[in-house]
């Protein structure tokens, strides 16, 4: 009796895993042995050849591909720009409309909104905004800043985009911000008034301290996802990276690479130095945020 | 709560008030200008100026009655709402399995879920395509659904919520001989409608406005979702911005409505449980 109900349960057990076994196995653990296989092979989707084993080639050929390395380069300038602007904004707008403020429904749901709003529609707008006879340089030109066409210049695509990228994230990392100050008793407010603690006293010696988790994890998050930042450079830019390539992201390459010119191999390569790189990057956070912050 | 706003002076008020109207202003005007421009004659579209009596939605009519536009929405939705559904069931499932079931390599099938979630899309993405395209779904709604049924991040999250869930009740329903299905339809799901609906929600939103998976899946017109078909448009129709602006109008319009409907799952929900009131 006592065996067959165990039997039952891990019966019941395996068939309510049942599809998340298989998603795993035909979508992840095939998907990534054949990725990392592919990238020692020389596999062109087209023509009939059979894969070839040809060693570390493909990643010899990523890694002296000048357009791949500038990819690097520029998703890093965009990590940097991002990840700062839009933490700090995310950070004033969370302990503003946290507590301080009348209809801070209203503010919380306006700033959301653009996190819930397509990138291709967010980058189509603000193609539209940023045209050189758009309605952004119609404003510029009256306190005396020179028409240009923001996506279309090597030195200012990559700024117009940060710009794009933040305020269609700011929101994201506000309300998880929100959730962070939540957690903060308001009895520790209380006694630092009592101590006669202004405002800034109190953001500086209490909030910001007791968010370090939640700062540490957004950074993550964040930095994360800016160096795997593809909807608005390949709508902005298109698969050559915009202007001079300027705007060629890490996963635009590997897109353009595997799906343009269907060289999987080296696509392959390329995806795993991506990887790679995340994953140090990754890990130099953590060290630099402290052992004891690991979500 | 009761001594707060009251206690500031005027001045940072006015800093305060000031900061986020700024920012309510840069995150609407963008959407505001957007819906004008596409309800203006193409000549007027760069005018700052706004003519009233030549608003109109034949852009929204042009674009839905001579381009594919309904094709795409409708490719849209039925993408979007199967995934939702194939989620909302087999990551409460699995996530059920376990938090309530004991069974060999439970541990070992945890730090699976947990660790897939550290390995970047990208990689997979080659291969994906390979085993798509060798079983023939290129192209095809299957390819566009069927590997985002399941989400390792969710079933997490869905784990996190059971395992709430008092045990008393389970046990209560097994002795009055409810099946351990019969407790997951009728005990657990009942009672996770606020964790189902967040899922639900983040599920379609982000299904929704997904661009890279299906432009490389959907390469025929008639199976492109709608950023895709959007993208496409713009490609060829790039100086008619009243109808391009119109199809970006579109495109966000379900997933505004969808956020300002169920907002409290997204601004209050379970990101925010215990937020002070």
């Amino acid at each position: 009796m006592r065996n067959r109900t165990k039997t039952q349960e891990y019966l019941t057990a395996f068939v309510m895993l049942l599809p998340y076994i298989l998603s795993f196995c035909v979508f992840f653990a095939y998907p990534l042995v054949k990725a990392f296989m592919i990238s020692f092979q020389n596999f062109s989707f087209l023509g009939d050849a059979p894969p070839k084993f040809v060693g570390l080639a493909n990643y010899k050929e990523a890694l002296t591909n000048k357009m791949f390395l500038d990819s690097i380069l520029n998703t890093l300038y965009y990590s940097v720009l991002v990840v700062p602007t839009q933490l700090i904004i995310a950070l004033i707008l969370a302990v503003i409309v946290n507590d301080k403020v009348k209809f801070k429904e209203f503010f919380r749901t306006t700033y959301y909104l653009p996190t819930v709003t397509s990138p291709v529609a967010v980058s189509i707008i603000f193609l539209f905004l940023y045209k050189t006879d758009g309605l952004v340089n119609q404003i510029l030109s009256h306190i005396g800043i020179t028409p240009r066409n923001w996506f279309n210049e090597p030195s200012f695509v990559m700024p117009a985009i940060v710009s794009v990228a933040v305020w269609g994230s700011v929101g994201f990392y506000m309300v998880t911000f929100l959730s962070g100050l939540s957690t903060i008793p308001d009895q520790l407010y209380e006694a630092a008034e009592v101590e006669g603690a202004g405002e800034f006293i109190k953001l500086i010696k209490i909030t910001i301290p007791l968010l370090k988790p939640m700062i540490f994890f957004n950074t993550v998050v964040s930095f994360i996802s800016t160096l795997q930042m593809f909807d608005l450079s390949y709508i902005i830019g298109g698969s050559d990276g915009g202007p001079m390539g300027k705007a060629m992201t890490m996963v635009v390459m590997i897109y353009r690479t595997a799906f343009k010119e269907f060289n999987m191999g080296v696509a392959s390569a390329m995806a795993f130095v991506v990887f790679g790189i995340i994953f140090v990057l990754t890990l130099i956070q953590r060290k630099f945020f402290g052992e004891e912050m690991s979500y | 709560m009761w001594m707060k706003e009251n206690t500031y002076g005027i001045g940072v008020k006015i800093v305060l008030y000031t900061i986020c109207i700024l920012w309510a202003l840069i995150t609407l005007v963008p959407y505001l200008i957007a819906v004008i421009t596409s309800l203006k004659p193409v000549e007027d579209v760069t005018k700052f100026s706004v003519d009233f009596g030549k608003l109109s939605f034949s852009s929204y009519k042009y674009i839905t009655t001579e381009f594919p536009f309904m094709r795409w929405l409708f490719n849209s939705f039925v993408v979007a709402v199967a995934v939702t559904a194939g989620n909302l069931l087999f990551n409460s499932m699995a996530a059920y399995a376990l938090a309530r079931l004991s069974f060999p390599f439970k541990k070992v099938v945890f730090y699976i879920i947990i660790g897939t979630m550290m390995i970047p899309g990208q990689v997979l993405l080659i291969p994906i395509y390979l085993i798509l395209n060798k079983l023939g779904w290129i192209d095809s709604y299957k390819g566009l659904i069927i590997p985002w049924l399941v989400s390792a991040f969710y079933i997490f999250f869905m784990r996190q919520y059971f395992l709430t869930i008092p045990k008393d009740l389970e046990e209560a329903a097994l002795i009055d001989g409810l099946s351990r299905f019969g407790i997951f339809f009728k005990i657990f799901l009942p009672l996770s409608l606020p964790a189902l609906a967040t899922q639900a929600i983040f599920i379609f939103v982000g299904n929704w406005n997904s661009f890279m998976w299906p432009s490389i899946i959907a390469s025929s017109e008639e199976l492109y979702t709608l950023p895709v078909g959007l993208n496409s448009f713009y490609g060829q129709y790039y100086q008619f911005w009243n109808q391009v602006l119109a199809g970006a109008i579109l495109l966000s319009l379900p997933t505004i409505i969808v956020f300002v409907a169920f907002q409290k799952y997204f601004v209050r929900g379970i990101v925010t449980t215990g937020l002070k009131e």
